[in-house]
């Protein structure tokens, strides 16, 4: 079993007069991709935006390779080695793709070997290294998106439903790059609905519903119990995507 | 095609007007009359391009702004009073030289007035939009009733230096200097500001802020930080542009700079908030209509820019050259 490298102790965060989550208990695990799965509205991206401080944790505890994060700010936070890709993506249109990338690089910027090993996995990024972030399609802008995420050796990886609204193809793209994160032993904290997504790169799963977890375990399990799949998800995972 | 007009057609507004304004005006008249107009445009635009970023970065709308204009003119004033003997002297380099320590101190002095506001003021109000209006234009009220403690509630009158004084013919147009060096310097401020935004890692780091601040400090960057220094630049530059000002006007009021943020807003509204470009055209077609209408129609001058910005915004409701926020 390999050491916890990220862990929420009953945490509920408040969004306005909402109370969003009531309680949230989960694990994330050094160098496994850890899928976070539910219905709409069940809480998951306010999980990962609470985990990134960007909504504070009325109560309960978020430790980070042994670490309490829960009262940093977003900076600190990210600054221990998190990077995240919300579900915006949080692309800068008005800034070129380099510009978009080296915000994401310290001070030594751009590295060539970086860019090239990036470049290997986004083609598209290199064609496009020199235009405004704005004018990319929605594939290229996800690609984007991880691409500044991944630019710099990360501890951990946090995105949330990168395939959201794209094409077919682009999604196999983004599977295949996820792939090779894992062989990289990139820890990696995924929100999303696809399923081939999901069964391709999930090794731990853990289901939320309510603003609860209400089932965790491994992905390789809950992908072959279409019962289970019902019970938490309210439908086969297999029709979801 | 559709969205290269759609580029296109903000950017051709500004020689649209210059142009179309040749005919009606008369060759020399025109000359003098765009001059004069760029000019004002050019010390506009030192007054709006640090609230532009201000706003644009961190959605502060700061109604204290023209009292930084104010106080650059009188610290102005009284750095110039010690210097008399450099300012009204017949030297070039003198006048000059009394010019830019005047320039400095105006800009050091409301660069660090603005730190403490940020700092004192605006930092309990940030995402609080109804407080920030009543809370900085408190400030203003305050402020300008310490213009009146310290300098007294009269306009005070204050030259130019003599080689700043008077004009340059070209053909029968008589173009005054003093208009040329100050669209030199707001030209230059522009130059510079673009070069810190498109050159630089805080520059870089302002524009995605002004985008989108979330994301800047989920890759890890304090972007309140950033904006302290956003907020001093803006206020220095507020401050300079009041002294530049005052010179034009050879006159300095408590309310200067009350009246000058009326333009400094309607420039922002036009330009696009937080951008810029867009100060920079916001405030030459500021400049150039209130010259043209007020050499073409007098009596409709006053009302000249509060059309201008109607039917702008009725174009494009955004402004001319709006940032995208996400």
């Amino acid at each position: 079993m390999s050491e916890v490298l990220l862990e929420l102790r009953g945490v509920e965060t408040r969004v306005g007069r909402y109370q969003i989550l009531h309680g949230v208990d989960f694990a994330a695990r050094r160098g496994r991709v850890t899928m976070l799965l539910g219905r709409n509205g069940a809480g998951k991206t306010t999980t990962l935006r609470t985990i990134m401080g960007l909504w504070r944790a009325g109560a309960g505890s978020i430790t980070f390779a042994g670490r309490r994060i829960e009262a940093l700010g977003t900076p600190e936070i990210a600054r221990l080695g998190i990077a995240y890709v919300p579900e915006t993506m949080g692309i800068f249109s008005q800034l070129t793709v380099r510009e978009n990338l080296l915000l994401a690089t310290g001070r030594d910027g751009l590295a060539s070997d970086r860019l090239d090993r990036l470049f290997a996995l986004f083609p598209a990024l290199r064609e496009r290294y020199s235009v405004p972030a704005g004018v990319l399609s929605g594939g290229q802008k996800q690609m984007l998106a991880i691409g500044r995420a991944i630019i710099e050796p990360r501890s951990l990886l946090v995105v949330d439903e990168p395939t959201k609204g794209l094409a077919p193809h682009v999604i196999e793209v983004l599977i295949e790059v996820f792939r090779r994160l894992k062989q990289s032993e990139t820890t990696i904290l995924l929100v999303e609905q696809n399923f081939r997504m999901a069964v391709s790169v999930g090794d731990d799963v853990a289901v939320m519903d309510d603003g609860r977890i209400v089932h965790a375990g491994s992905m390789a399990d809950l992908a072959a119990d279409e019962a289970l799949q019902h019970r938490l998800l309210g439908l086969s995972l297999a029709v979801h995507q | 095609m559709r969205v290269s007009l759609e580029n296109l057609a903000p950017k051709l507004v500004l020689p649209a007007i210059v142009l179309a304004a040749l005919p009606i005006i008369g060759v020399s008249n025109w000359l003098v009359l765009t001059v004069a107009g760029l000019a004002m445009g050019a010390m506009l635009f030192l007054m709006a391009a640090g609230l532009t970023l201000i706003f644009g970065l961190m959605d502060v709308m700061n109604f204290a702004h023209g009292a930084f204009i104010t106080l650059g003119a009188y610290i102005g004033i009284t750095v110039l009073a010690p210097l008399a003997g450099w300012s009204t002297g017949h030297s070039w380099t003198l006048n000059l030289a009394a010019f830019a320590v005047a320039l400095l101190a105006a800009l050091v002095v409301s660069g660090a007035v603005g730190w403490g506001f940020e700092r004192l003021i605006v930092r309990g109000v940030y995402g609080a939009p109804l407080r920030q209006i009543l809370v900085t234009t408190g400030g203003l009220i305050v402020a300008q009733q310490l213009f009146i403690v310290l300098w007294g509630p009269n306009a005070i009158p204050l030259v130019k230096p003599p080689t700043f004084s008077g004009s340059i013919l070209i053909g029968s147009a008589a173009i005054e200097k003093y208009r040329l060096i100050a669209l030199a310097l707001g030209m230059g401020a522009f130059a510079a500001l673009t070069l810190l935004l498109n050159r630089t890692r805080i520059g870089l780091l302002v524009r995605a802020g002004v985008e989108n601040r979330e994301m800047v400090e989920v890759l890890g960057y304090r972007v309140r930080r950033l904006f302290i220094g956003v907020f001093i630049i803006g206020t220095a530059l507020a401050g300079t542009g009041g002294v530049i000002w005052a010179l034009y006007q050879e006159l300095v009021t408590p309310q200067l700079g009350t009246e000058m943020f009326v333009l400094v807003l309607i420039i922002l509204i036009i330009g696009g908030l937080g951008s810029i470009g867009g100060s920079l055209i916001g405030a030459m077609l500021v400049g150039l209509t209130t010259n043209y209408v007020g050499f073409l129609a007098p009596t409709i001058s006053l009302g000249s820019n509060i059309l201008l910005m109607v039917l702008i915004l009725l174009w494009r409701p955004q402004g001319l050259f709006p940032v995208a926020k996400s």
